[in-house]
Formats: structure tokens, sequence, C-alpha cells
């Protein structure tokens, strides 16, 4: 068996501080986002329109102070017509604003799923891609979270921070440009205060993130909990364990809400403190705008000197409210940027996975003979031969024998731990071929070379006197047909789990495969027959049930060379004879390697070869084997522990 | 439903009903705030009474602070409100699933019940939040703004009459139209990550079938049906700023002009009409009471989005189990002797489909049951029947002459062991492990009972022994490792009976030979039951149960079986035919 991950990392784990934002990340989002140029360059223009039409609402109060409803009241006969123009106009100003806040949000919403459907288009294809040495490394919780939370809090990032944030800038400097418009006096003012109320935030929001973190962690750990007590309660319940395993639960349970209710504690606090900074803002400009009107001192502004006006002071009131509360948005919004990057940057480390190599050049086909010679056709001819492109532009055909022969390979999960050690095997053809030893003795390793899930370290493997390198992988696989010792089903049909071993297989192909793998009888007996449902990788059916759809499956592919892991060890024996009268009539004359633990599936194979430490160690059918009485006779008689 | 719920608040109740407290007072703050403001400009700053300006400044500054506190107050207690009910509602949750049945925990599948309590409580957790925090602040701040703004000017504020049946109808048509295109969004997720999940386990029969293309072929249709019913929601959602905005912006214009009028009608004295200060302030007003539509709007999609989770919850919590307690429980199983009652189970309520039809059958204490059938012949529903791990549809089960439902629960299942087929172990030392058979057992006990189940050799053999470490669901030991640690376990209960269902199915001939002979000598009273496919496994057991269909077919001895039972020739004959030489 090859290592498993070994560790169940919550997905939020390891999350990077907020000073450790990898600008080569950023960098590799925005090139994801830059295929939206021109829409991009849409967006920001219409978020600049939108914000500045928040800007010119603010100072519009001050314009319509002084001057309007200012020299109206001096006048005996006011004259409404310049404020009706005025007000229309703004209309006007607030109805673009309107559209171009309306059509940021609509072609952000385009952007970010865009990005987000090429993200995770561009992660399933490139994990399909991946050798078997990642999904062995990887917990498959750990792989699904890519496509959950990281993605999720891409996407969040995306659609709401980044436009709230340009958003934000704009408003920010399109104030603090107003402002001095208005007074500098008063500006400073803004721009000290607004120093310090930062530096109080990005504290508390600096707090709240670290015990974020910790919320992260514990969540993992209760999660991780859940998932081990809940998957394993039938046994809890066997034990009587429901009391310690209760209190472990509570222990760790306390500890997250210890931790989530921290962090939500500082980041609540966050905007009750903007909103009230906003106020003392607001008391400080006032008293001090007052001190400077009612003595009259010169006010400095962009426009030249003059006096403070109340309508300047009424407008800046005002602006400050518009200069806070973006600022308030922008720290709020720090957080989820941070969660967001480190999501990409783990999806990023899935894209940068190595591919599996391919250079093979050698291709299946079908053949058949004509004048003597073997002619490439179309038809299922039940005849295959290796189809061998040459340099100088002519091809061979090699006929398809079944032949498999391993020259002093070794090979090892981890380089430095070899399994299988100067193996050297032959299957001739139309054989049907036994391996049998104990657990870890490298048998599954053996049928995971031929297929090349994995690459062997050294030596040479032969497929019809080809190197298997020079095989494409998917021709190679395509002529071998595994049932694998795990048995996976998918969420479908019955008759469409079958079919996945050949698409494009007519229902009575299916069912004809279900006969010969003994399986038509009980699918029949099933709700709605080959039409039920399954989900859950078929739990609701036993073990031994799952093997029958899982033979049916390749029995449909019909390929040439049949592997044959453990196929039939849930299945009871009585069943399992029927099973392998019905495959050995399929396969007859074709390659067939069997592995299994129980003998009576091997004793019928016309070679057994026995594996022991990586080693074969004994070879012959079971007749000569048992004469022989080496380790098989041993086995056999139950001298010798095969687990 | 929000009963049951809110019982899970528990000792944070106070806090829970705190935060909206403190929100009124926030928002009473945050209403009188801009009522002062203005005044400072009125009387202050206009008529140049800096004395009024720094004595309105100072009751300003102290009210800021005053609402800065219950601000922080409000927070607070909402962060403690909810992280505590989020706490309370798992550990009721995983507390009640410690007290299912067999029966419960089937109704519920694994993976649903992991999803009620990590997902589902996340979303109520936040929704609660949002509702403690923010349904108390929407509504009280629109009656709090409204007010003031009609008392400052009662003609003026009818803009908002208008202005907020306008955004409400509005704000109801996004979400209306939006909820169901979400609902669709959240099943697609479902099945987006059922295909990444069948295809990260199933990646060996991908591979081996070539099925990559086809594969990213499903998970496209996915993906892109995701990319066009989120953008579409989204779309949606997208409406609510605009609409605010548009209310937002002809409330003002509206204020302004009639404002501006009314102004300088009263020749901006506030003791006659409306003044500037006054202005100001209606349109603060205006900005509040539209923001907090806004905020009830998003409230109220919280609150849609999180029900679903909100009724899964309950559901788990609803749950009681169909197994009750004897009120005067037998605690001791005085004998291991076994007795089936005209017995007949179904897993379902509806008794239509009998899994154990009649079954009438006595073994006595001591001695070793074989039993043997085809897959689906119900010889597991039989053997668990005994440990109560369900109860019988009819009939009765007795154990040492008495009805299993007679005996307290935990007592029986410590003296009736059983190894399921389906075997867990836990993440720990294969010494903790092997404590969940007997929390007090020592060392010798540990070794024993491993030595029985011919586990001590492969122990030693690991680094640091009793003390390796075991990874989740014992992902790093062999499966026939896995089961003598597991049948090692059961031992350490020293039962009166022992269970074994196809528990010695990955362990060789030899080896379990060696245990069945360990377990005849070294346990001579306890009754011993082994369910297998082997006939070797159960060949010298001194009565076999063939069962088919669910009925028992026939009992006897090896011997007797293979003269009498044509089933049990068969499997003889499939097992041993072929030149097998029993020799062992």
């Amino acid at each position: 068996m090859p290592p498993r991950a070994r560790h169940y990392r919550s997905p939020m784990q390891g999350k990077p501080e907020l000073r450790k934002i990898n600008p080569a990340t950023l960098k590799r989002l925005f090139t994801y986002l830059f295929a939206y140029k021109k829409k991009l360059i849409l967006v920001v223009t219409s978020i600049i329109v939108s914000s500045l039409t928040l800007v010119i609402s603010a100072l519009f109060l001050q314009v319509l102070i002084d001057d309007y409803i200012a020299p109206l009241l001096l006048q005996a006969e006011p004259d409404f017509s310049g404020l009706l123009r005025v007000i229309l106009l703004m209309g006007g100003i607030y109805a673009t604003g309107t559209l171009a806040t309306l059509f940021y949000n609509w072609t952000m919403v385009d952007i970010a799923q865009g990005v987000l459907k090429k993200i995770r288009d561009d992660m399933f294809s490139h994990m399909q891609s991946l050798p078997i040495r990642f999904f062995d490394r990887h917990s498959h919780g750990d792989v699904m979270s890519y496509y959950t939370n990281d993605a999720d809090t891409l996407r969040q990032m995306i659609a709401m921070s980044l436009p709230h944030i340009v958003s934000a800038l704009v408003t920010i400097s399109a104030v603090i440009l107003s402002m001095l418009y208005l007074s500098f006096w008063l500006t400073l003012l803004v721009l000290i205060f607004a120093f310090f109320a930062l530096r109080v935030v990005t504290h508390i929001a600096g707090k709240s993130g670290s015990y974020f973190i910790k919320q992260q962690q514990s969540l993992g750990e209760v999660n991780g909990y859940i998932e081990e007590m809940i998957s394993g309660l039938k046994v809890v319940k066997v034990f009587n364990r429901e009391e310690a395993v209760r209190e472990e639960f509570d222990q760790k349970n306390e500890l997250l809400g210890y931790h989530a209710a921290e962090a939500h504690k500082y980041a609540n606090i966050l905007m009750p403190l903007m909103h009230n900074f906003g106020y003392v803002l607001y008391v400080l400009i006032a008293i001090l705008g007052g001190v400077l009107a009612i003595s009259g001192a010169v006010n400095l502004s962009l426009m030249g000197s003059g006096l403070l006006t109340l309508g300047i002071i009424a407008s800046f009131l005002q602006l400050s409210r518009s200069f806070i509360n973006p600022l308030a948005h922008v720290t709020q919004q720090l957080n989820s940027i941070v969660m967001a990057l480190a999501g990409a940057e783990r999806i990023f480390q899935l894209l940068d996975e190595e591919s599996e190599a391919d250079s093979g050049y050698v291709s299946l086909v079908n053949v058949k003979q004509e004048n003597g010679a073997l002619v490439e056709t179309e038809e299922r001819t039940e005849r295959w031969a290796w189809k061998d492109p040459h340099h100088d532009g002519s091809v061979t055909y090699t006929e398809l024998q079944g032949e498999v022969r391993f020259h002093d390979v070794d090979f090892g999960y981890n380089p430095d731990e070899l399994v299988l050690r100067n193996v050297t095997l032959y299957a001739e053809p139309g054989q049907k071929l036994a391996l049998v030893g104990t657990t870890g003795a490298g048998k599954t390793t053996i049928t995971n070379l031929l297929s090349r899930f994995y690459d062997i370290a050294d030596g040479k493997i032969r497929y019809d006197g080809i190197n298997i390198n020079k095989i494409r992988k998917s021709d190679l696989r395509r002529s071998l047909g595994m049932i694998l010792q795990d048995v996976h089903l998918f969420s479908g049909t019955v008759i469409d789990n079958i079919r996945y071993g050949r698409l494009d297989a007519t229902d009575e192909e299916c069912i004809n495969a279900a006969r010969l793998a003994n399986a038509d009888s009980f699918i029949r007996m099933l709700p709605q027959g080959y039409q039920t449902e399954l989900s859950g990788d078929g739990n609701s059916l036993s073990q031994g049930q799952r093997q029958l759809i899982s033979i049916a499956r390749a029995a449909v592919a019909d390929p040439p060379v049949m592997i044959l892991d453990e196929a039939t060890s849930s299945i009871d024996t009585r069943t399992e004879l029927i099973v392998q009268q019905g495959m050995d009539s399929l396969m007859h004359g074709r390659t067939v390697f069997v592995i299994a633990h129980r003998l009576s599936t091997v004793q019928n194979s016309d070679v057994i070869m026995v594996i022991e430490d990586g080693r074969i160690i004994e070879r012959g059918s079971h007749e000569q084997l048992l004469e022989e009485e080496g380790r098989y006779y041993q086995f056999y008689t139950g001298a010798f522990e095969l687990s | 439903m929000i009963r049951r719920l809110a019982a899970s608040l528990g000792e944070y109740r106070k806090d829970a009903v705190k935060t909206p407290v403190f929100v009124m007072c926030e928002v009473v703050m945050e209403v009188t705030i801009p009522f002062l403001m203005a005044g400072l400009i009125d009387f202050g700053i206009d008529a140049g009474n800096m004395d009024l300006v720094f004595r309105l400044g100072v009751v300003l500054l102290f009210l800021a602070l005053l609402s800065l506190f219950f601000g922080v107050q409000a927070g607070r207690s909402a962060a403690v409100a909810m992280a505590g009910f989020a706490k309370n509602l798992r550990r009721d949750m995983f507390h009640n699933v410690q007290t299912f049945s067999f029966a419960n925990i089937d109704k519920f599948s694994n993976s649903s019940i992991i999803t009620r309590l990590t997902t589902d409580v996340t979303h109520v957790q936040h929704a609660f939040q949002m509702i403690i925090r923010l349904a108390a602040r929407g509504p009280l701040m629109i009656i709090f703004s409204l007010s003031v703004a009609f008392s400052i000017d009662s003609r003026l504020s009818l803009v908002f009459l208008a202005a907020i049946p306008f955004l409400g109808v509005g704000l109801y048509i996004i979400m209306k139209k939006a909820f169901p295109v979400f609902r669709r969004v959240f099943k697609i997720y479902d099945s987006l990550n059922r295909i990444v999940q069948e295809n990260v386990r199933g990646i060996r029969v991908v591979k081996s079938h070539n099925r990559e293309e086809y594969e990213k072929e499903k998970f496209g249709h996915t993906s892109q049906a995701i990319f066009n019913d989120f953008s579409l929601a989204e779309k949606i959602i997208a409406f609510n700023m605009p609409l605010m905005q548009i209310s937002m912006y002809v409330s003002m214009l509206m204020i302004s002009w009639f404002g501006a009028r009314a102004i300088v009608a009263s020749g901006n004295n506030p003791l006659l009409g409306l003044s500037t200060g006054q202005l100001m302030s209606l349109m603060t007003y205006t900005m509040q009471i539209l923001m907090s539509l806004m905020m009830l709007s998003m409230v109220l999609v919280m609150i849609t989005i999180s029900r679903a989770s909100a009724e899964r919850i309950n559901e788990l919590l609803e749950e009681k189990s169909d197994l009750k307690n004897n009120e005067y429980p037998l605690f001791k199983v005085a004998a291991g002797e076994i007795c089936f009652e005209n017995v007949s189970f179904s897993y379902s309520k509806e008794a239509d489909k009998m899994c154990l039809k009649d079954i009438n059958l006595t073994i006595k204490p001591g001695q070793t049951i074989g039993i043997i059938g085809g897959t689906g012949s119900a010889k597991t529903t039989l053997v668990q029947l005994i440990p109560r791990l369900y109860d019988v549809s009819s009939g009765q089960v007795l154990v040492g002459g008495v009805d299993v439902r007679d005996y307290d629960l935990q007592s029986l299942r410590d003296q009736v062991a059983v190894v399921l087929q389906k075997n867990v172990l836990f993440t720990g030392t294969i010494k903790d492990n092997l404590l969940w058979g007997n929390r007090a057992a020592g060392d010798e006990e540990l070794v024993r009972a491993c030595k029985l189940a011919q586990a001590d050799d492969f122990i030693r053999s690991f680094p640091g022994q009793y003390d390796y470490h075991i990874e989740q669901g014992g992902a790093n030991l062999s499966g026939g490792q896995k089961q003598r640690l597991c049948l090692a376990r059961a031992l350490l209960k020293s039962p009166k009976i022992l269970i074994l269902d196809d528990s010695t199915s990955a362990v060789d001939t030899g080896t379990e030979a060696r245990i069945r002979r360990a377990l005849n000598r070294e346990l001579p009273g306890t009754t011993k039951l082994i369910i297998s496919q082997r006939v070797a496994s159960v060949e010298d057991a001194d009565k076999i149960i063939v069962m088919d269909d669910g009925k028992i077919s026939a009992v006897g001895t090896h011997e007797e079986l293979l003269e009498t039972c044509q089933i049990y020739q068969e499997v003889y004959q499939s097992q041993v035919e072929g030149g097998r030489s029993i020799a062992s």
C-alpha cells in the first residue's frame, strides 16, 4: 500500500499574518483578472463615477446653502428658478451615478464568477492530470477545501472587497481633494485625526485576526473530532464510550467557543469605534470651524483665501462623514483579503503540482486482417494492435498479445524504501497469472507499475515487446481492464455506473455485462432495477454487491488484458465461482492477472507466483507448487501466515 | 422550532437579551447626536455663540463616548452570545447523537450528521448574530429617526412616507426573485462538491478507465451551472444598491427643493420654520432611515438562507432514541445463554419487508456457534439483536433467560461483546484503542488479550510497541492487523458472550485457526458466535447455523450439515473442491 496522507489539516490552518501577503500570489491572481481587461477598465471608471457622485452629493449641501439659500434669503421676492435648475442638474448627476453603480455591480458579478469558474475548471482539469502520488499525499478533505473554502473566500474578495476598496480609495482621495478646496486647516485636523484613528483600529483588527486564526484551528480540531467520532459512532455505542467521547468533545468545543467569542468581540468593536470616531471628528471640526469662523481667521484653501463661511463648515462636516465611512469599510475588508490570498496561494500550489509525465507515442488501435497484413480499422474487431509511428513516417503494427515482462524492476513509494527489488517476471499471452503473498509483499504494486500509476525506479517493463514508457498512458490503460481492491461507484444510476467502463455501450451490452458478473439478479431486485440511483459511493449496497457492479463495469469495457486485484474478496464463495466462470469465458485467450488473498480464488490459474519481500520466490501451477512444498504449500496448509 | 433552538442558548440567554438593549441605547445616541449637531450649527456657529459651541461640543463628545460604550457592549455581548449559542448547539446535538440507537444512526447518514454539526451551525450562528445586532437596530432606527425628522419638519418628512414604501417594496421584490435562485445555487454547490469528492476517491478508477475527459465534462457542466445561476442571483441582488441610491438621492433632492423654500420663507429662523442646520440634520436622517431599511433586508436574506440549516439542526435535536432503558433494569447477565423466540425483525417501521422471519434458536452457555450464509441472508442482523443494537419487531430475544429489554443497556453491551464487520480504530496509541474495551485494564491484561487475538507479535514489531500511534481509521495498519486489534479490544471486556461478525476475514487461515484455538482454550465459559464466509472458520463449532434469506435454513454440526444441507454442501464444495486437503 502506498503511504497515505497522515495529516488532516483544517482548511484554514497555517493562514499567514496580515503582513505576509505574497506579492507573487497577488500578481498571479491579477493575471486571471486581466483576462477581463476591458471590463475592468469600465468597472473602475464606473466606480469612480459612482463614488464621485457620493462626494458631489456631500458638496452639494454647501452649494445649496451658500449659493442658493443664502442669496435667496436676501431677496425680497425670491426667484427659485436657479435653484430648480441646480436641483435638476443634480438629479442628472445622481441618475448617472446610480446607473454607474448598477453597471459596475453587474459587471463585477460577471468578472468574479468568470474568474472563479476559470479557476475551478483549471483546478479540476489539472487535478485529472496529476499522478496518483498527489492523491496519496493529500487527504480528501484537504482536496475538497480547495473547491469550497479557498474558492469561496476568493470569490468574496473579488466580488466584494475589491470594488469596496477601489470605491473607498476613490472616495477618500476625492474627499481629501474637496476638503482642500474648502479649507486647509480643517483638512489638516481631519488627517491628523485619521492617522490616530487608524492606529487604534489596526491594533484592534490585529488582535481580532490572531483570535480568528485560533478560532480556525480549534474549528478544524472540533470538526475533525466530529468526523472521526460520528464515523465510528456504532463502535462508540458498542463499547459504551458515549460518556468519555462527550467529555472530550466538550473540552474541544469549549475552547472553540472561547476563541470564537474573543475573535468576534474585537471584530464587533471595529464598527462602533469608527462610527463614534466620526462623531468626535464632527464635533472637533465644528468647534475648530466655529472658532475660526467667529474669530474671522483667514481661511486658506485651493480656491485661495477668504472667510470661513457657515456653508463651508456645513459641507466640511458632511464630507467628514464621507471620509470616515469608507475608512471603516477598508479596515473591515482587510481580514477577508488576507484570508482570500491565503486561499489563492493554496489554489496556485495545486495548479503548480507537476502533471503526470507522458512521453509515449505508441497507440492502441483496433485492427483486422487483410491480405495477410494487419490493417487499422474503426470497427470493434476484438483484435488490437500497437501502432508505432517511426521517424521516417512509416508505421508498424504489432498485434496485442498480452505478453508482459518485468526485467530487474526496482521500485519504492519512497525513494529510500524499496518495495520491489530486482523483480523479473513474465506473463505469456493468454495466461491466467496469479500473484500471492503476504500484505505489503508488493502484489498490488506490480499492477500499479504495469498501469504506470507509478513509474519504476530501475529496470524495464515490456508489453508485447514494447517498453511501456513508449506507450501513451491512455492507450496503455485502455488495454488493461482493472478491477481494484477498493470499489468506487459514482452518483448516478446503476446502469450508468456499469457504462463507465465504455461510454458508448448500449443498455443491452451493460445488462449482458451485469449478467456475466452475476449482478443482474440483485440489480433487478433494486427498487428501480438498473435505473436505481446510487449515492454516497453506493452505500445502500453491500460490499459484495458493489464488487459485482465493478466487475460488470470492467466486463463492459471488454479489455484485452485484465487485472483483478482482490476483486471478489467480499463475495461469498458460491457466487464467486459463478462470477469466475463468467470472467473466464469472457477472457478466454486473453491475459489475466489475479491478486487474491483467498487461495480458492487463484488455484485454477495457469501460473501462480509467490511474492515475498518484494521478490518472486516461487512460480508454477497450483499442483507444481504444492509438490514443491515451499511457501505456497505452507500458505495452503495454513502453516504460514498470509495476511 | 425556534423554541427548541432557543433552549440551546442556555447560560448565554442573558447576553442575547443584553445585545438588543445595548443596541437600543446606541440607536438613541445615534439619533440624538445629529439633532444636537443641528443645534450646534444653528445656535452656535450661525449665531456666533462660541460659548454654546463649546458647551454643546462637550455634551456631544460625552454622548459619543456613551454611544461608543454602548456600541462596544453590544458588540461584546453579541459575540459572546453568538459563540456561546453555537457552542451549545454543537454540544446539544453531539450529546443527543450519543444517545442514538443504531436505528437512529441509520436514519441520518454519517455525512448528514457531520454537516449538521459543522456547516449548518456556522450558518445559524452568523444569522443569529445578525438578528440580535441588526433586527433590533433597523426598526428602532427607522422609528426614532422618523419621529425626530417629523418633529423637525412634519411636512418635509412626508418625503419619507413615500421613500420608505418604495424602497421596502423594491427590496421585497428583489429578495423574492433572488431567494429561489440562491436555493438552486446551494444545491448545485452540493453536487459540485459531490463530483469532486467522488473523483478524488475514485481517481484510480477514473485513470484506469481513461475517464479524465469525461470527468472534466461532468465537472464543467456543474461549474457552468454555478456560473449561470450564481451570476443571476448576484445580478438580482445587485439591484439593491441602485435602488437604495435612487430612494436616497430623490429624497435628498426633494428635501433640498422644499427645504430651501421653507428656509427662505422662515428667514432661516428655526423658531419660525426650517433652518439650514435642521436641513442638514434631515439629510443625515434620510441616510440613516434608508440604510436601516437596507440592513433589515439583509437580515431577512440571512434568515431565509439559514432557515434550512436551522431546520436540519432541529431535526437532529428532536430525534429521540427509540431504545428505552427499562425502568427497573437488571445489571448482571447471569449466563451466556441465548434464546430467540419467534423473532421477526425489520429495519423499517413499515413491516412489509421482514429481514428476519420467525427465528427460534437456543444457544447454551459456553458453546461455539458458527453462522454461515450468502450475501444478504441477514447473518449480521441476527446477531445485532443480542446486544440490543436494534429492538425486535416481534417475538423476544433472551440472554441468560431474561429479555434483553429488561437489562440496563450499558451493562448488557458490556457483557455481550460484538466485533462489528465495519470496525473502526481511532486516532491515538494502540493502548488508547485497547482501553476502549476496559478502561481499568492493566498492561498485563492488554498483553493477554492481544496474545489471544494473535496481535501481540506484530505490535511488538512496531516502534513504540503498545504506544505506537494509530492514524485515523487505522490507515497505517494492514486489514488483518486492524481486525486483530479490534478483536483484542472486544476481548478486554471479558464478555459473557462474544460475537465475531466476519471479523477475521482479512486474517489468513493459519492465524485464524490459532485465534479460534486460543479462544476455545482460554475462554471456555464464554459463548462464542462466529459469522464467516469460510467453512474452515466454523467447521469445528459446536453448532453451525445456515442462514438463507432471513430464515434459519439448517442447524447442525459440520458433519450433519454436509449430509443434510444442500446450501452448506455447495459452500463447502466451492471452497474445498480443486484439491484443497483439510490439512489445518
